[in-house]
């Protein structure tokens, strides 16, 4: 019972934060017999670990869920930065439009599928980034500040488009049909559209890592990476290597934008949302390394599931500090090749 | 882009007359002028949309007239931004001189134009929440005639226990102080009746992903509660959805989880969903029935908590005006009458007591399918709740304000 | 005595039109503009030490302007008096700005700007999820403005006269700073910062100094707000804040005296004033800060002045030709 001074005030201090000990209450503890008392407490506490288990196991295999959906948000965002050194401040404009985009087409009014929704979406992303950097970015070739900040003001304009267009609901759509559902094992139940997410991501690292790695205009990419001078020396067409790749990583996050959406919906902010995370996914893992932003998405997948759980308080601070670190101690990433 | 030509011209009629020295008293046949302070860009959008359409609605209906004199509305807009919203407030203030204002919409833009009202002595019926407005710290230009945080939550822990028979619970809400008051007054409710709430969860208020907190949810309990805000209930429980979550665990929902606004974007999912609110679009009485079916006419959707919000404000304000005889210039009779004001509106009879909160009608909500689409059918009623549930003012007010940690939780697991 | 110069007499003229603002702007909501005006002039001018002078580019600067205003709030919240409370913030601030200087001045370039948004994220993160601290999204309010020498500042007017004073203390600053052989050793670390090595400076202590100067300014700006608003919360701190006045410094002219305060008023005046009328601001903003980076990038008061000269070389060119008789060839 709360305990009640003569002049009517509370005598109880407000505990702090809800603990995950188990208190149980005195009431029954006083109520039980010895025997009853040792075995509800032992049994209490095997459901006390197994419950435990399974939020890690939950908190685990959701963190490998996001760190995928992560990945393909950060792939192309690491190609712009290791290419042509620019942050590009409208990947997360990228990812949201694309995602508007895609949901719009899945309307019953238009009724694509989903993932010819994705697609599309994916191609009309690339066909404005291009434009976008043919026509602005280009005008100031070599000035990395003022495209950087080119790029953050393009942003609001397309936040604020988003919203004049979408309105403020969120728009989540189903994922497709033949990915409903959970998955049960180990104690477990886990979304099945998830799961496939991570297979989608693991799909996207091959095929751009066949990309980079065994073809033609992956080397060219490559040595753009490396050193964009001489890369021009030796014949590159290395401008539009740029329209190509900036193009490509829009492409990329629209993808991302639209496979996220039956995850986290889309909503205005999101783009805000998503953005730092790329950020910390790349510089992490290095620019222009797609390995790198491979493992870097998986580490934050972690730091961000197991940080909100334990730490909520300091959630932010705990994803932005290895990247702070990063950029202090080891700048060019885990896996990035050369200084920024 | 939209390029607002009445408010210009108002605007500039409002700046001219404004800097002519010295200043005008306005005479009694003037018009009054109405400020809604309200959310039109950013997340809150939708429901601060709803409030202008609900009120334009209302004052249509009249003519834009009230208690004999024209009514001139004033709309601004925070962005969902407390400072913003506190700027705006006093742009309306001081720049287009309104009367009276309704709103703002959220608490924290209500917490953070609290000195400002009190020191323009600005006349104001909020939509927002923010509960210490109308307990502790009594604003004196200040009435709700909406709800406080937990003023609809409490009932329905009541009924989540003698009716719903639930004894171990859940509860989840947006971690800002709307979402702590709903809890707090949920829980002790809850936990007096015999109940005990084993889990508190606070999520950010925009958080893209609500997997971390679905993972730590407690799932050997009765019922969960959800305290979201805006369009995070809708999310939040798509995703409890997809964990397979749906059956094993009853949801129950605050007076802004399942609103009627974010009803229309959802499926069969919903149906079952037992939620709380001061008002529902199913409300049998002659004034709801009419405002339903016109806002319906209008914008192809029912009514929810922000429409009805202005539309019952607006009700109040023209009882009060009634009552005076239209004399808003008189601030402290204005704020003296509406305490003492009883009217019938869309939400049922409503009355305030001493701090300048409603006392109303709190109705227990169930979603079904009605002529095809989702609706929130009134299960039960609760009469004449007031802001303090069933406990003694006094004693409720000797206590510190609800917040994240008070009531301290007890049985927590 | 000063010549009456063009400059000077514009200069003066100014002066006189700012000090009189409660006067001619008829609205009392104005002069509160006004006032946010001259204290985003100050948060500017400061970030403006970095920008334009250090050519150093900082998207983190809000950080350092909320810690200013959080440290202040929170200080009077518990019962501490104003002088107190401002000498904290300062202190705190200063504290703060350290730090970001010693992480930050590791790299330059694009290093930099990455490592003072994070800075810049860190906090706000601490400012928004760290309720038990900052309170989180509800904010941090404060009862009273502070009474200097026993003048009220509650009223908007006595405000803006207060802000215009630390204003133009904030100019006179900027002016000695510029004028300085700090200043031009900082610009020369812009320039070129392996010869000013070479040449025996210590560039890092150079750009460290700088940034302490930088945040001393901050968070005067940051304790103007809090009293101006008499609220403060997490949307201070966040990337869009940083950027907001990143886009002042820059769309007014960096490393000019004007330019960040003309940037300032484009920012504030379209925040609170057209947005009254034009629903979609935000997307305004946009616009210009890209039109802005695209065709004028040395920023509007240097451009305004190039074209300016430009205009005046053209009109000069003509008038010979005017003058003289017919027959006379072009």
């Amino acid at each position: 019972m709360r305990r009640v001074s003569k002049d009517g005030r509370l005598l109880d201090r407000p505990c702090c934060r809800p603990s995950r000990r188990a208190h149980p209450s005195p009431s029954a503890q006083e109520r039980a017999p010895q025997d009853e008392v040792r075995n509800s407490s032992r049994s209490q506490l095997k459901i006390e670990k197994r419950s435990r288990m399974t939020l890690w196991l939950t908190l685990a295999v959701n963190s490998i869920a996001f760190g995928g959906l992560l990945f393909l948000l950060s792939a192309g965002f690491s190609l712009i930065f290791g290419l042509m050194r620019i942050p590009n401040l409208m990947h997360g404009s990228f990812f949201m439009l694309g995602a508007y985009f895609g949901v719009t087409l899945m309307l019953p009014a238009v009724g694509a599928n989903f993932w010819v929704a994705a697609l599309a979406s994916a191609v009309a992303m690339a066909i404005i980034g291009a434009g976008v950097e043919r026509l602005l970015l280009r005008r100031l070739a070599g000035q990395e500040l003022a495209q950087v900040l080119l790029t953050l003001g393009l942003s609001f304009i397309v936040s604020d488009l988003c919203l004049m267009i979408w309105t403020g609901d969120p728009w989540q759509p189903l994922a497709p049909a033949e990915l409903r559902g959970v998955v049960r094992a180990g104690g477990i139940v886990f979304p099945l559209y998830r799961l496939a997410v991570v297979v989608i991501a693991v799909a996207v690292a091959a095929a751009l890592w066949l990309l980079v790695d065994w073809t033609r205009l992956g080397a060219m990419i490559r040595a753009g990476v490396d050193d964009a001078p001489i890369a021009r020396v030796v014949g590159i067409r290395v401008s539009r290597l740029f329209t190509l790749v900036f193009a490509l990583g829009a492409a990329l996050a629209a993808f991302a934008g639209v496979v996220g959406a039956p995850i986290l919906s889309v909503y205005p902010g999101l783009d805000a949302d998503m953005l730092p995370l790329a950020l910390i996914v790349v510089i992490l893992g290095g620019t222009g390394s797609l390995l790198g932003a491979l493992v870097g998405s998986f580490l934050i997948g972690f730091l961000y599931n197991f940080g909100q759980a334990r730490f909520p308080d300091l959630a932010y601070v705990i994803l932005f500090l290895p990247m702070l670190l990063v950029l202090v101690l080891r700048p060019q990433g885990l896996f990035g090749k050369g200084g920024s | 882009m939209k390029f607002d030509r009445r408010r210009f011209i108002e605007a500039a009629g409002a700046g001219l007359s404004a800097s002519a020295l010295p200043s005008l008293v306005r005479a009694q046949s003037g018009p009054i002028r109405l400020g809604l302070m309200t959310v039109k860009t950013g997340p809150l959008a939708s429901g601060g949309i709803d409030m202008e359409r609900a009120l334009v609605q209302y004052l249509k209906e009249r003519n834009y007239t009230m208690g004999g004199r024209k009514v001139d509305l004033f709309v601004g807009d925070s962005g969902g931004v407390p400072a913003q919203a506190r700027t705006k407030i006093q742009e309306l203030v001081e720049r287009d001189k309104i009367h009276v204002m309704i709103g703002p919409l959220d608490t924290a833009s209500a917490l953070a134009a609290d000195d400002y009202i009190r020191q323009a002595q600005l006349l104001t019926l909020s939509v927002a929440a923010a509960e210490d407005m109308t307990q502790r710290k009594p604003n004196p230009w200040f009435t709700r005639g909406t709800s406080t945080s937990s003023q609809s939550a409490q009932p329905l822990a009541d009924y989540c226990y003698k009716t719903l028979k639930h004894q171990r619970m859940v509860t989840i809400a947006d971690d800002i102080a709307y979402g702590h008051e709903m809890c707090a007054g949920f829980q002790r409710v809850f936990e007096d009746s015999g109940g005990k709430i084993v889990q508190k969860l606070f999520s950010p208020l925009t958080v893209p992903d609500y997997g971390t907190y679905i993972a730590q949810l407690k799932t050997n309990v009765d019922g969960i509660f959800l305290g979201f805000a805006g369009s995070n209930g809708f999310r939040y429980f798509r995703q409890f959805n997809e964990y397979g979550l749906k059956g094993k665990v009853n949801v129950v929902g605050g007076m802004t989880a399942f609103d009627e606004a974010v009803l229309r974007n959802m499926g069969d999912e919903a149906l079952g969903i037992i939620t709380t609110c001061w008002y529902s679009a199913e409300i049998e009485n002659a004034i709801n029935k009419k405002f339903a079916a016109n806002f319906r006419v209008d914008w192809n959707y029912d009514p929810g908590f922000y429409a009805a919000a202005t539309y019952v404000e607006a009700a109040v304000l023209e009882a009060t005006l009634n009552a005076i005889k239209g004399n808003i210039e008189d601030k402290q009779a204005f704020m003296k009458a509406v305490r003492g004001i009883k009217v019938d509106t869309a939400r049922g009879p409503v009355s305030f007591d001493r701090y300048g909160n409603v006392v109303g009608s709190v109705y227990i909500r169930k979603v079904e399918r009605k002529e095809g689409r989702l609706v929130n059918r009134v299960i039960h009623t609760y009469p004449n709740v007031s802001q303090f549930w069933t406990y003694e003012e006094k004693e409720f007010l000797a206590n510190p304000v609800y917040a994240r940690d008070y009531p301290p939780a007890r049985y927590l697991e | 005595m000063t010549r009456v110069t063009a400059p000077n007499a514009a200069f003066a003229l100014a002066l006189l039109g700012l000090s009189t603002v409660p006067l001619w702007v008829g609205n009392s909501y104005y002069v509160d503009v006004a006032s946010q005006i001259l204290l985003f002039a100050v948060f500017a001018l400061a970030l403006n030490v970095l920008v334009g002078y250090g050519g150093l580019v900082s998207l983190g600067h809000a950080g350092l302007f909320a810690v200013s205003g959080y440290t202040a709030g929170l200080m009077l919240q518990a019962g501490f008096g104003h002088a107190a409370a401002i000498a904290g913030a300062v202190l705190v601030t200063l504290l703060a700005s350290a730090v970001f200087a010693v992480l930050a001045l590791r790299s330059t370039g694009i290093g930099f700007l990455m490592i003072t948004l994070a800075l810049g994220q860190i906090l706000w993160g601490i400012a928004y999820r760290w309720a038990d601290l900052t309170n989180g999204d509800n904010g941090v309010s404060i009862s009273a403005r502070p009474a200097p020498f026993g003048i009220s500042l509650s009223g908007a007017p006595s405000f803006y006269y207060a802000t215009l004073v630390v204003f133009l203390f904030a100019l006179a600053a900027m002016a000695a700073f510029e004028r300085s052989p700090f200043g031009a050793s900082l610009r020369g670390t812009r320039d070129q910062a392996r010869r000013m090595t070479a040449l025996g400076y210590n560039v890092w202590l150079i750009r460290f100094l700088a940034f302490l100067f930088s945040g001393f300014w901050c968070s005067v700006a940051g304790l103007l707000y809090l009293y101006n608003k008499q609220f403060i919360s997490p949307q201070v701190s966040a990337l869009q804040a940083s950027a907001e006045v990143l886009l002042m410094v820059i769309s007014g002219g960096a490393a000019t005296l004007l330019g960040p305060i003309a940037g300032a008023a484009v920012v504030v005046i379209m925040k609170y004033v057209v947005s009254a009328y034009v629903v979609r601001w935000n997307l305004v903003l946009g616009v210009i800060f890209v039109a802005i980076i695209s065709f004028m990038p040395e920023g509007l008061v240097p451009g305004s002045v190039r074209i300016w000269g430009f205009a005046r070389r053209r009109w000069r060119a003509l008038r010979p030709a005017r003058k003289s008789a017919s027959g006379a060839p072009p």
